[in-house]
């Protein structure tokens, strides 16, 4: 089951560029929330400060407080743990080259140190079926390396590969944004299917998305959250004249 | 706020549909017992904190492992040159010792104790420079050929045999010299030399082995080519086409656009890459002590036997008679040492000038 | 007339530029084309399994000396590699951009450009002397010094090429750092570090300087790391200075079986990076 996710005054920067600017929202559990807005808004920056892959970057910086389920992920626990408990499909297909199939999914598994063969088999079989790859690739696990796949079939494996390590939270940037339409149709099914389980958060740049998966939206721009609101709200009557230009296609 | 929203919006969109029922077997069975207890597994497994910071200050120390590398050359050299400083100070390398009763300069005499580095400085510089002279010009020309003119095809084998030249053992190359070079010299050129051009005073007559510093220089000159070619051309590749085309555009011959558009831009990089062939002609040892003739000697001639600062270690070093001696070799080694890392130093930084370094290519 | 004048310079230049490239890819091949030639006309099995004869006896082998460049150049490796792989670890993993990692960078280029004889009486300063004799240990850390810094420059360069994406999946997936580095970065830019040793391999295996106060050489079999060592080259130096024409035999052999051993390698280095380092990581 996901957790919920509050957020609360979260501010952060690269070197000396702020960001992203005083963010509170409580993102809910077992939902998608989508995050829309224009390029360089702050979308990415946000999701990645919530597995605490923003501050990878040399000269990054957060305050402010994320606090998933009941713990405060800056100040509970350290960077590698939450990144277990919050997983992450990112905007390009990132398969590990080196590794079959099956070791690409188990890899957040093996490489921690699990190594129980009859368990991890259950577990790439259920990981590749909830991210409906497993017909395309029963037969090859092994043998086939991760990187031989279509871009769609990666992008499924490396949601796969996030799922095998039980999250509580998925977040996707733009997962879908370097696909085309029929594996994007797949991965929205995907997503639809998997908010049962999990708490998601996407990053989309496709309001038609956004409206297709997700529960909630979030409007952000230039580094500020405009608005946050049901789906239905933000796409028929939103409160905010910038949400209302941005959907009807007046920038952005 | 309620808003008249034009009609090109969303509104007829359908939202949260059910996706097209899937075929197949995706349907999940049921969850084992351990395979529901994989997310307690992960959330035991700690944060690693030692093992990262042990790895990383393991990965440090290995990196710092080069500076120790340096340290400990320098230590060791110091340390047993220790014997011959206190016996000659500075005076080893620039004075020498005239023998009182000949009136002619003892150099190099380990059986009364008189070492002098002059012969060795002298004998390293002359064959140095002359293979300087006589590699640098060609290099420079097969560099321009290989990326200037060459047609593709034959570009990589031509480059492929340049490369393969720097890959051949100094010793190989010895003895390849001694045994074929020396006697070309003896018989053919050396003769020619001092006949045409005897008068100079660089082309002695005494010295009818064929040995000398000619030989080694020569030999040197094969040797750093390859360096000095293949870094050339890495430093004309780096100069932009843009330069190429401005220069062509102004209705320049081929050479005029080399000259203009590339070499004038790739110079600094260009002479970085002559001192860096210089660098290893300092130091390259077995092919020059097979061919010089071993002689701690200053002549003039070319022809004359000599020695070098890498060469005389070399051929003394395993029967040096006393501690004074090995001490002097020490010393020697120890001046070659520095030399070397401030000619390749200075090199360095030249062709870093121009290529930037090593760009990172993280994706 | 100034057009012909240029022309007439742009047709020199081409002419000088192939007269050059003449010049030295000629002798080149005339070389590699007597060194085959003498080599292959004194190779024989017996030069593969056989130790040198006694000073006038016909006959014999370098068969020791084979088996002791092994050796060397095995302890050689065993030091050179894995610190000159951590040390690439640290270059582009750890310190990407900082002083330090730029120090070490120059300090590596740098150290590559010593004589190879000063390695040589340095080792021989730091422990042939206060152990009394040569030995095969000392060759072997002289070699390995000398690989250090052309395996770390050579792994830094492979690691760089691994896309970041790779790293971030790693990361996100929570492995820890020192398991994502070694099993998936360094695992991914295997190949092209692989290529790397070899390389400091074929450059170390035809080293003489550091071994003629080191290893020293020997006559006889000898597999025991603490006394001399025979080694290949080592072994063609003093037979190619020697007056006798059998001895020269044998140099020349091994010199042919030294440059094919160091062609091949440069020739698989050039392969596998002419074929991509790492397929599928893009």
């Amino acid at each position: 089951m996901g957790v919920g996710i509050e957020v609360t005054n979260l501010n952060a920067w690269y070197g000396a560029n702020h960001a992203i600017q005083d963010i509170n929202l409580n993102i809910p559990a077992n939902h998608a929330t989508a995050l829309i807005g224009p390029s360089g808004c702050g979308k990415s920056t946000f999701v990645r400060c919530l597995n605490r892959m923003h501050e990878t970057i040399p000269g990054a910086r957060v305050t402010g407080s994320v606090i998933i389920g009941d713990l405060d992920i800056y100040k509970d626990i350290k960077p590698v743990e939450i990144r277990r408990r919050v997983g992450m499909v990112f905007q390009r297909p990132n398969p590990f080259p080196t590794m079959s199939i099956y070791d690409n999914v188990a890899a957040g598994l093996k490489l921690n140190g699990y190594s129980n063969r009859h368990v991890l088999d259950e577990i790439v079989e259920r990981s590749l079926k909830n991210s409906a790859l497993w017909d395309e690739v029963k037969d090859n696990l092994k043998k086939e390396s991760g990187a031989s796949l279509s871009g769609g079939q990666q992008q499924r494996l490396c949601i796969a590969r996030a799922l095998a390590v039980d999250p509580e939270v998925l977040l996707m940037d733009e997962p879908a944004s370097a696909l085309d339409p029929v594996s994007t149709s797949k991965i929205e099914d995907l997503i639809f299917q998997l908010k049962a389980q999990y708490t998601i958060v996407i990053v989309t740049h496709n309001m038609q998305q956004a409206a297709r998966v997700a529960e909630k939206t979030g409007f952000f721009l230039n580094g500020r959250m405009v608005e946050f609101d049901s789906t239905d709200k933000i796409f028929t009557n939103p409160s905010d004249k910038r949400t209302e230009d941005y959907i009807t296609g007046r920038f952005g | 706020m309620n808003v008249r929203v034009p009609e090109i919006r969303l509104s007829k969109l359908q939202f949260q549909t059910e996706p097209a029922q899937q075929n197949g077997e995706n349907h999940v069975k049921a969850v084992s017992a351990e395979a529901a207890q994989i997310r307690a597994y992960l959330l035991s497994r700690g944060n690693s904190a030692i093992a990262d910071r042990g790895f990383r200050w393991l990965m440090v120390l290995c990196a710092l492992s080069i500076f120790g590398i340096v340290v400990l050359i320098a230590t060791q050299l110091v340390v047993r040159s220790k014997l011959a400083w206190a016996q000659f100070g500075l005076d080893f390398f620039y004075k020498v010792f005239i023998d009182p009763n000949t009136h002619k300069p003892m150099y190099w005499d380990p059986v009364n104790g008189h070492f002098s580095a002059l012969p060795f400085i002298y004998g390293t510089l002359v064959s140095s420079f002359l293979a300087l002279l006589l590699a640098v010009p060609l290099a420079i020309g097969v560099a321009v050929f290989l990326t200037e003119m060459c047609p593709q095809s034959l570009r990589a084998p031509l480059a492929f045999i340049t490369e393969l030249l720097a890959a051949i053992p100094s010793v190989i190359y010895g003895f390849w010299a001694y045994i074929v070079l020396v006697p070309l010299l003896r018989d053919h050129l050396n003769p020619w030399l001092i006949k045409g051009f005897g008068w100079s005073g660089f082309f002695g007559d005494d010295n009818p082995t064929g040995l000398g510093f000619l030989a080694a220089g020569i030999v040197l000159a094969i040797m750093i080519l390859p360096i000095i070619s293949s870094l050339t051309r890495e430093v004309m590749t780096a100069v932009p086409q843009s330069q190429r085309e401005a220069v062509l555009a102004l209705g320049a011959t081929r050479w005029e656009m080399i000259r203009v558009g590339v070499l004038r831009n790739a110079r600094i990089g260009i002479v970085g890459a002559i001192i860096l062939g210089l660098g290893r002609a300092l130091g390259e040892t077995m092919a020059v002590t097979m061919v010089i003739g071993n002689s701690p000697e200053i002549q003039r001639s070319l022809l004359a036997n000599g020695s070098t600062m890498s060469a005389v270690i070399a051929n003394e070093f395993a029967e040096a008679s006393g501690d004074l001696h090995l001490s002097a070799l020490m010393e020697l080694g120890l001046a070659l040492f520095i030399v070397t890392i401030i000619v390749n130093a200075f090199a360095r930084l030249l062709v870093w000038a121009v290529t930037r370094g090593e760009p990172s290519r993280a994706g | 007339m100034r057009a012909r004048i240029r022309a007439l310079t742009d047709g020199a230049a081409t002419g000088l530029a192939v007269l050059a490239t003449v010049l030295v890819v000629a002798p080149l091949v005339a070389i590699f084309a007597y060194l085959i030639y003498k080599g292959a006309s004194s190779l024989s099995w017996a030069f593969f399994v056989e130790t040198p004869k006694p000073v006038g006896e016909v006959g014999g082998g370098m068969a020791n000396a084979i088996l002791g460049s092994a050796i060397l150049l095995g302890v050689g490796s065993l030091i050179g590699v894995p610190v000159g792989i951590a040390g690439g670890i640290f270059l582009a993993e750890f310190g990407r951009g900082t002083k330090l990692a730029n120090a070490v960078r120059f300090t590596a280029d740098v150290l590559n450009g010593v004589p190879s004889i000063v390695m040589g009486i340095a080792v021989y300063s730091l422990i042939v002397v206060p152990q009394g004799h040569f030995s095969a240990f000392s060759g072997g850390v002289a070699l390995g010094i000398m690989m250090v810094p052309t395996v770390c420059r050579t792994t830094e360069e492979m690691l760089l090429m691994v896309p970041n994406s790779v790293r971030e999946a790693a990361l996100a997936l929570g492995v820890p750092n020192w398991r994502s580095v070694l099993a998936i970065t360094l695992k991914t830019a295997s190949p092209g570090i692989i290529t790397g040793c070899m390389l400091a391999f074929a450059r170390v295996a035809g080293e003489t300087a550091p071994l003629i106060f080191t290893a020293f050489g020997n006559v006889g079999w000898n597999t025991r790391l603490n006394e001399p060592m025979a080694a290949l080259p080592l072994q063609i130096y003093v037979y190619a200075l020697s007056p006798y024409d059998d001895w020269h035999r044998l140099a020349w052999a091994g010199s042919l079986v030294l440059i094919v051993l160091i062609v091949l390698a440069v020739s698989l280095v050039r392969y596998v990076t002419s074929r991509g380092v790492l397929k599928g990581a893009s």
